[in-house]
């Protein structure tokens, strides 16, 4: 009996020991002290030392996109170290092309901070976050079209173009066994920094709509990132043209409520293309921006019942009817693939420059 | 002084720990594509396997031995090790960045390299002196890197060959070992151990 406690006591000494000795050198040894790291000539930012650029960015709510979370396998959080970094390592060659190795692309997730950096990454990754937040309201817009509000906590902010979209996380449930996620407009206007609206259409069978439309309660909390993406207001002189169909309305909506805020005094023309009345939603609101705005707000229905006033046809044969000098214009659309690749077909037709036609397509 | 030196080349001609043994053939099997990393990876396995086995010689000796812990010495081996790789590794990654990126990277490899816990094992069995061990275990190391240049030397030398797709990689690498290993038994006889 002895001789097993003895033995236990004398190995436990051993482990322990060696474990304190190793926590000790950690303390000694690992700690790099603090250093500075640059971020496009310009925000300096001061860290702890030590472990990898990946995640020290990520500490600095920094998100550099990372599919395999730093294992070096994915070679996606490439980023431009200008100094400080060291040699390339072996883990790393195999994602850098010669030319990146010429201009000092780095595998963010290998990389050490071990001194002060200099570093640049594209802009939009700055405001690029992943938000934990609260639903605040869903409302039906129609049938098949939720507005739903959501809530960054109270001190987190988000800075968006109108346009921009976010990743919406759909968690494990009955049609999914792991996390998806998909993408949706932000349809609430940039000067709203503490949450932002989206208008989700259900998609039959669609994972994250079908979640949305028939999980989703108020006071649960999602997780969403972004905002992402290209498709908004170019500056410039232009009338613009601004078309959308069902729930392509939420960045146009977010346009012209930036654009309010902006005090935008470009001529704008919007045309809605919906089937029936009942399909047609907001449209008081977006009504409004007639007063405040050089705008004006065409719905149009392909199948309208009797006593409808507006135009009807298709939303082509609509914009046909009313762009008559297409070089004065450039033009945004938000819709269906079909949507949108007869409306950029008309336009050109009409004179738009193709240049000038910026989409987003709902893939 | 002469036993020292015949337990160092016997260890590393003789006796090689990976072609006699075939102990740490998943690192040599995927490292020797080329020289340079194989260099790194070799001189790594060296220098631990020679710290490694004299650090364990003493825990064997002066602690384990005493309190008739025989039993345990695998673990304990283990525990030496990996505590060792470890520490090596932050003291390489703090004060060396040169030697960090040429060997550190390796080192994570090195804490399951079952020819680094051989040489421990085989240190007990054949009962060396503390000296002995010290010098078994870098002529093993020296063996191991040794046999891992030969092989990386080869393999770059084949990049060209034409070998059957079923044997390509793996394959065709444990058959040069073999055929290296056989020619290493030629070595046998000249130094007795």
């Amino acid at each position: 009996m002895n001789a097993v406690f003895l033995h236990i006591t004398i190995f436990t000494a051993l482990a322990c020991g060696l474990a304190l000795f190793m926590i000790i050198a950690d303390f000694f040894i690992g700690d790099y002290g603090q250093a500075v790291i640059t971020v496009n000539n310009s925000k300096k930012l001061e860290v702890e030392a030590g472990s990898t650029l990946l995640s020290v960015l990520k500490g600095q709510k920094i998100f550099i996109p990372s599919a395999c979370g730093g294992r070096g396998s994915c070679g996606l959080c490439k980023v431009k170290i200008i100094s400080g970094a060291g040699d390339y390592l072996a883990t790393e060659l195999p994602w850098i092309s010669a030319d990146e190795k010429k201009s000092g692309i780095r595998l963010s997730c290998q990389v050490k901070v071990r001194r002060n950096l200099e570093i640049e990454i594209p802009e939009s990754l700055f405001n690029i976050h992943e938000y934990r937040a609260r639903v605040e309201s869903i409302r039906n817009l129609t049938y098949d079209i939720k507005e739903i509000k959501i809530s960054l906590p109270e001190e987190e902010q988000i800075n968006f173009k109108a346009g921009q979209f976010m990743q919406i996380e759909t968690p494990v449930y009955e049609l999914t066994a792991q996390p998806v996620y998909r993408a949706y407009s932000i349809a609430s206007s940039p000067g709203q920094k503490n949450s932002v609206e989206f208008e989700i259409r259900l998609v039959p069978g669609g994972i994250c709509t079908t979640y949305i439309h028939k999980h989703l309660k108020i006071g649960d909390t999602v997780t969403l990132n972004g905002p992402y993406g290209d498709f908004f207001v170019r500056p410039g002189q232009k009338k613009i043209i601004f078309i959308a169909g069902g729930s392509g309305m939420a960045p146009i909506k977010s346009m012209l409520a930036d654009m309010v805020l902006q005090k935008n005094t470009r001529q704008a023309v919007y045309f809605f293309g919906a089937r029936t009345q009942k399909d047609l939603f907001l449209t008081d609101e977006i009504r409004t921006y007639e007063n405040r705005l050089a705008f004006r707000f065409i719905p149009a229905l392909s199948s309208p019942e009797p006593g409808w006033k507006g135009e009807s046809g298709l939303i082509t044969e609509v914009v046909d009817r009313y762009i008559q000098n297409g070089p004065e214009y450039e033009a945004y659309l938000c819709g269906s693939p079909g949507m949108i690749n007869a409306c950029v077909s008309v336009l050109v037709k009409k004179g738009v420059s193709e240049k000038e036609i910026y989409f987003d397509k709902f893939g | 002084m002469l036993s020292l030196l015949m337990i160092l080349l016997s260890s590393a001609v003789t006796n090689n720990i990976l072609l006699t043994n075939y102990l740490g053939l998943c690192s040599f099997l995927s490292v020797s594509r080329e020289i340079k990393t194989s260099v790194g990876l070799g001189a790594a396995v060296a220098f631990v396997m020679s710290v490694t086995a004299t650090l364990n010689w003493v825990v064997y000796y002066k602690i384990l031995v005493p309190f008739g812990l025989e039993y345990l010495s695998y673990i304990v081996f283990i525990m030496v090790i990996a505590a060792f790789v470890q520490i090596t590794e932050m003291i390489l990654e703090r004060f060396s960045e040169h030697l960090y990126n040429a060997l550190g990277i390796f080192l994570p490899l090195i804490t399951v390299n079952c020819a680094i816990m051989g040489a421990s094992l085989f240190m007990i069995i054949r009962k060396y002196s503390l000296l002995h061990t010290l010098f078994y275990g870098l002529g093993s190391g020296l063996g191991w890197m040794f046999a891992i240049l030969l092989m990386a030397g080869i393999r770059q030398k084949m990049v060209r060959s034409r070998v059957p797709r079923g044997l390509a990689g793996a394959g065709i690498t444990l058959i040069i070992a073999g055929c290296m290993a056989l020619a290493f038994i030629g070595f046998n006889g000249m130094i007795p151990v």
